[in-house]
């Protein structure tokens, strides 16, 4: 699915870069867990970024809508712009960064409260809804795109920590992109859960391309493989490898990636 | 910018969101302002009333830190004390004839004047000289020094908590009398120094007399028996539990139970002991060994719950490792890890102590709020503890007792603060993170 | 002699120990190979001799004084003691017993000399006694211990037997309270309700717990309806939830969430000596500053506030509780798992709101079980209610009267003379009762909600 307007406007980019990190460092206190780390994620493609635990790659992704702020020692240095504009400039509100950047965790996250209200949270404290009927389209909308619909449709006001792992992961995304994100931040997201429900998530990354920039996070290169156009090879607090997915997993230019890649390191 | 990579599929309301989410921003940054305002209002709030209640303790509690006391060369007149009939004679009159003699121009033919200006004295005056002359008969016949308190009004008139301009009628000296004191302070005889009364006497009808000797020794021979109780059996409890005890209804229960006791109102407890100890078992009441025996009961499970959290804070691999070289569990338990968890322990049983310290009700229950004039002599002699002594102070009518009171209230506090800070310092101590 | 007594056991027993220790260390010296260690030979005789013996002592001094009294009492001359209620022989009893104690008031008759003298006299009989048992009993344990020495006798399994049946032991302490607590409360709450009928107290409106002090007087009767002592209850503790809910949760909330980290360091210390304040200072500061504070502002409005109000007592121990609520809300919004915080953040919900419609509503439970265990607390409190609250019971839920509460009542009821065998004194102990029963069923249930909270997110 290529843009030609863009591919004309940008050249050698396939499309228009929507997060450009330049020099990103990140300490926890005294330890440095990223070392400058240079990218360009662009719109309307999946990212992944892979390497051995530990690597940094989940600290970075946390950069890029500011979770990290959460954690009193931690410190980011360095340039992350979101369609140019700086995300850590004073004057950006982490609130408003968020919206338009949205996550999706490891552990599936619901909400103790219903599944409506879990996906209506985001819309009702941004205050997207004018009216109840339009919350309601905005819960539909979302729980279909989440792939979730046809499973919750008749018990939206049951509590959506029953669901199943896979049916609660879907539902969380349909709740992160009920916010209507430009950007949508994926951490492992089927690490807990099981193959078939892994299925139905990594198919719906794929759709959700269509309208989002995605980020994942994860450590199974068959699934960077499956469902990324571009990938990024983190190794020890450094960016090693960045470029199109086919190209990494087939003919790697460091020899670091190749030796993860082969299942040498890791 | 997010309007020029807009695709076809992009939602048209992508932008609109965007939008609403600035819109939004205003007011809902101002409604976090509100919920962190409040707060902070309510957190200060509660320093504040901390800040009170220290601020008007320390306020009316300083003045009974200092006594106001006269010096007066009193004759010892062989006509009024013979040696042989010690230890009875007039001492009173010995000290209102010295009196009178810094205060030449008040005409004592009165009776009335007599004994308002015998007033100035403090009642205990009296026993000081007595004692003195009992020590040593030979002072019989002599001109002695002697530095006694003054009685409470003018103690509180030289403290200025009496107010001169208040009219006379309603004031508790009157006119003449505070001349009378002007004239001794004029004369140098008055002195105000620290009022180490309060720690050596005991207790006394007299607010200038009243110390807090036996409620000290009490609460000590009551904390005393509440350790000596409390300390191994908690500790005994809390290693049955933690390492030995199987998993059953039984533990189970007497986990709940202990959970229970600690909740329990502690006048109950002062019910228990009112019951069992006094009625049943017929221990003396007042007794601080009574006390003791029930503040330990309290104290127990909050020395079991700390000893299981110390327990448990010793890491498995000190225990595999001790019992990998062939130790019995008992070996191991008492050998390796009841040392390792003694810090935490102790730093718990501290707290306990300093709770139990504090506690009221219960000594109330059993008579340890009874008037005693004297420090008790050992654990079952009658006694009062600080507490109830604060309890006893803060109920007495006459106005000297309000200082006292708090005088009372801030060596308590003084006591529980020192225990807090050696708690706390141990912990800091010998806390190790495995 | 009493001393005596515990000095002669020691005394045996560390022989006991010694005697041991040496035997096994000599079986070792000629080359034996010992099943235990020979200090474990001595531990065995010391701990087999103390704790029966200590036992036994203890024993003896609970059951002598009833013993002895009870003969003092049944050996005095036929007829002293005819037409005397039971309170009349204990009034004997103590003139006896402080008679032999050397204190003598007045000229007491010679029956009563002589009771004293044989009160003595039988004190000091049992006391040798004791002492002859306990030496002989301590001996032959010692000697019994030292006939098991030898290389296979298991000396630590023995030492580790006896020491975790005293453990044991401690642990069911616990239990004895609980019985000791209810037994105690029942016996006497029965005697209560064999004098006043059960439904007076339940469902009477009148709380007059006087006694005749002569048969004739009039209105010798007391009411004893608690129905205006619990009403009292309930006013002082809504006052003081009222003052604490709202400011412990909204304390908890900015310290867990907004506070910066040297504001928390220096407000949890703080609070914690909030908590650590005796009960019978926050009554002092009651009456000292609260109640006359509210007193002269309500009458600067024309409001007639009583000098004992409600509203006093009420609120200071809202204060007391401050720190309390404000704990258990930290805890359980700490116990939110960070997950769900994340998943609100990363939806650019606001802090406030993050706290407000994602973790306080997940944090209920030990919110809500943190509320219930402050209640019970403010239901059982004494010293602040007994210091600043009213005596009087008066059926009222107007907060600026004075009520009283059934702690207050306990403790007037008790402080002074107590004699068993009247409503007056029993009547605290039905009171108790309630109290016990009441607290203990809000302290269940708040338990039970705050373990089940925990377990569901651990």
């Amino acid at each position: 699915m290529m843009n030609d307007m863009s591919k004309i406007e940008q050249g050698i980019a396939v499309d228009a870069v929507k997060i450009q990190a330049r020099g990103v460092q990140v300490f926890y206190g005294e330890k440095q867990a990223i070392k400058d780390v240079s990218v360009e994620i662009l719109d309307k493609t999946v990212t992944a970024f892979i390497g051995p635990s530990g690597c940094g790659k989940s600290t970075f992704l946390r950069c890029l809508n500011r979770m990290n702020d959460t954690i009193d020692i931690c410190r980011v240095n360095g340039d992350i712009r979101l369609d140019g504009e700086d995300i850590y400039d004073p004057a950006i509100d982490p609130v408003q960064l968020r919206a338009k950047v949205g996550m999706v965790f490891q552990k599936p996250n619901p909400f103790p409260k219903s599944i409506y209200d879990n996906v209506a949270y985001g819309p009702r404290i941004h205050g997207l809804a004018r009216s109840k009927a339009d919350l309601d389209e905005i819960v539909e909308r979302s729980l279909r795109r989440g792939a979730i619909w046809d499973e919750v449709k008749d018990r939206l006001h049951e509590p959506g920590t029953g669901l199943s792992g896979g049916q609660q992961q879907r539902l969380c995304i349909a709740r992160a992109v009920a916010t209507e994100p430009e950007v949508l931040l994926m951490d492992e997201p089927c690490s807990a859960l099981d193959p078939i429900a892994t299925a139905q998530v990594e198919e719906l990354i794929d759709e959700l391309r269509l309208n989002y920039s995605v980020v994942i996070v994860t450590h199974s290169m068959q699934q960077a493989a499956r469902v990324s156009q571009k990938t990024a090879f983190f190794h020890l607090g450094n960016l090693v490898e960045y470029g199109d997915t086919g190209q990494i997993f087939t003919n790697p230019e460091d020899p670091r990636t190749e030796s993860y890649i082969t299942g040498r390191i890791g | 910018m997010a309007d020029l990579t807009a695709g076809p599929e992009k939602t048209p309301k992508q932008g609109n969101a965007a939008d609403a989410v600035r819109a939004s921003l205003t007011r809902r940054n101002r409604k976090q302002k509100l919920l962190q305002g409040l707060g902070l209002g309510a957190i200060g709030f509660a320093f504040l009333m901390l800040f009170i209640l220290v601020a008007s303790l320390v306020s009316s509690g300083y003045q009974a830190f200092t006594q106001t006391k006269i010096t007066l060369e009193v004759y010892v007149d062989p006509e009024e004390i013979k040696p042989e009939k010690l230890p009875r004679g007039g001492f009173k009159d010995v000290l209102q004839a010295s009196l009178s003699e810094l205060l030449p121009e008040v005409d004592t033919s009165d009776r009335a004047t007599r004994k308002a200006l015998a007033g100035i004295l403090s009642n205990g005056a009296q026993f000081d000289l007595r004692d003195r002359v009992v020590a040593d008969p030979s002072l019989i016949g002599q001109t002695i020094t002697l530095t006694v308190p003054v009685s409470d009004p003018y103690d509180q008139l030289n403290k200025g908590t009496i107010d001169r301009d208040t009219p006379e009628q309603n004031r508790r000296l009157k006119d003449h009398e505070i001349a009378w004191f002007d004239q001794l302070k004029a004369k140098g005889v008055i002195s105000k120094p620290l009022n180490t009364g309060l720690i050596t006497n005991a207790d006394s009808r007299f607010p200038e007399l009243a110390g807090l000797k036996g409620a000290l020794i009490g609460s000590f021979w009551a904390l005393f028996v509440c350790f000596a109780i409390s300390f191994p059996l908690g500790i005994g409890a809390a290693i049955y539990l933690e390492e030995f005890a199987p998993r059953n209804k039984i533990s189970d229960f007497i986990e709940v139970n202990i959970n229970n006791l600690a909740a329990v109102p502690s006048v109950v407890f002062g019910l228990l002991a009112l019951a069992v100890f006094i009625g049943w078992f017929g221990l003396p009441r007042s007794a601080p060994f009574v006390g003791g025996l029930t503040l330990a009961l309290m104290t127990m499970p909050t020395i079991i719950i700390a000893t299981r959290a110390a327990l448990k804070a010793v890491p498995p691999s000190i225990r595999e490792a001790a019992l990998g070289i062939g130790a019995s569990k008992h070996q191991v338990v008492f050998g390796h890890v009841l040392p390792l968890a003694m810090p935490g322990i102790l730093t718990g049983t501290i707290i306990g102590l300093a709770q139990a310290l504090g506690e009221t009700a219960p000594l109330l229950l059993i008579g340890m709020n009874a008037f005693i004039t004297s420090a008790p002599d050992g654990p079952f002699d009658s006694a009062t503890a600080l507490p109830t002594q604060i309890f006893i102070w803060a109920d007495s009518p006459e106005r000297g007792f309000v200082s006292r009171t708090s005088a009372a209230i801030l060596v308590l506090l003084g006591f529980l603060v020192t225990m807090n800070a050696i708690a706390i310092y141990l912990r800091n101590k010998f806390e190790r993170s495995w | 002699m009493t001393t005596f007594v515990f000095a002669a056991l020691l005394g045996v027993s560390i022989l006991g120990y010694l005697l041991n220790r040496r035997a096994a260390a000599g079986l070792r010296a000629d080359g034996a190979r010992l099943h235990s260690l020979p200090g474990y030979h001595g531990l065995f005789s010391l701990l087999s001799t103390l704790v029966p013996v200590l036992v036994l002592i203890l024993l003896w001094l609970v059951l002598q004084g009833p013993v002895i009294d009870h003969v003092v009492m049944s050996g005095l001359p036929a007829g002293s003691l005819d037409g005397l209620d039971t309170g009349s022989r204990q009034l004997i009893l103590a003139e006896i017993k402080s008679i032999a104690r050397g204190q003598i008031f007045g000229e007491p008759e010679q029956w009563k000399l002589d009771a004293a003298q044989r009160y003595l006299q039988l004190q000091q009989v049992s006391g040798w006694v004791l002492l002859a048992i306990v030496v002989i009993l301590s001996l032959a344990i010692v000697a019994f211990a030292r006939s098991r020495v030898g290389a296979a006798f298991r000396a630590r399994h023995g030492v580790e037997r006896i020491v975790s049946g005293l453990m044991i032991f401690c642990s069911t302490v616990a239990i004895f309270t609980t019985i000791g607590i209810i037994a105690s409360l029942l016996f006497e709450s029965i005697r209560f309700f064999q004098m006043v009928p059960i439904t007076e107290f339940f469902f009477g409106l009148n709380w007059e717990p006087q006694i005749p002090l002569r048969e004739d007087q009039i209105a010798a009767e007391g009411a004893f309806g608690w129905l205006p002592v619990i009403l009292g209850t309930i006013v002082i503790t809504v006052v003081a939830l009222f003052l604490a809910v709202p400011v412990g949760l909204l304390s908890a909330i900015y310290l867990n969430e907004f506070a910066p980290d040297r504001l928390r360091a220096v407000a949890k210390p703080l609070l914690e000596i909030l908590a650590g304040v005796p009960t019978v200072v926050y009554g002092f500061f009651a009456i000292l500053v609260v109640a006359p504070a509210m007193r002269s502002f309500g009458a600067s409005l024309g409001i007639p506030v009583s000098p004992n109000t409600a509203l006093a007592a009420g609120s200071v121990m809202g204060i007391m509780l401050i720190p309390f609520i404000s704990s258990f809300t930290d805890d359980a919004l700490s116990a939110v798992p960070k997950s769900l915080r994340d998943g609100a953040l990363a939806l650019g919900a606001t802090r406030a709101e993050t706290v407000l419609n994602v973790l306080f509503p997940a944090a209920i439970p030990g919110i809500v079980g943190g509320i219930l265990l402050a209640v019970s607390r403010a239901i059982g409190e004494t010293m602040i209610v007994v210091m600043a609250a009213g005596l009087i019971a008066s059926l009222t839920i107007n907060p600026l009267d004075s009520v009283t509460t059934v702690t207050v009542q306990i403790v007037t009821l008790l402080i002074g003379d107590t004699s068993f065998d009247n409503p007056k004194t029993l009547a605290a102990f039905a009171l108790g009762m309630m109290l016990f029963v009441v607290t203990l069923i809000i302290n269940v249930f708040a338990l039970r909600i705050v373990r089940k909270y925990r377990e569901a997110y651990d």
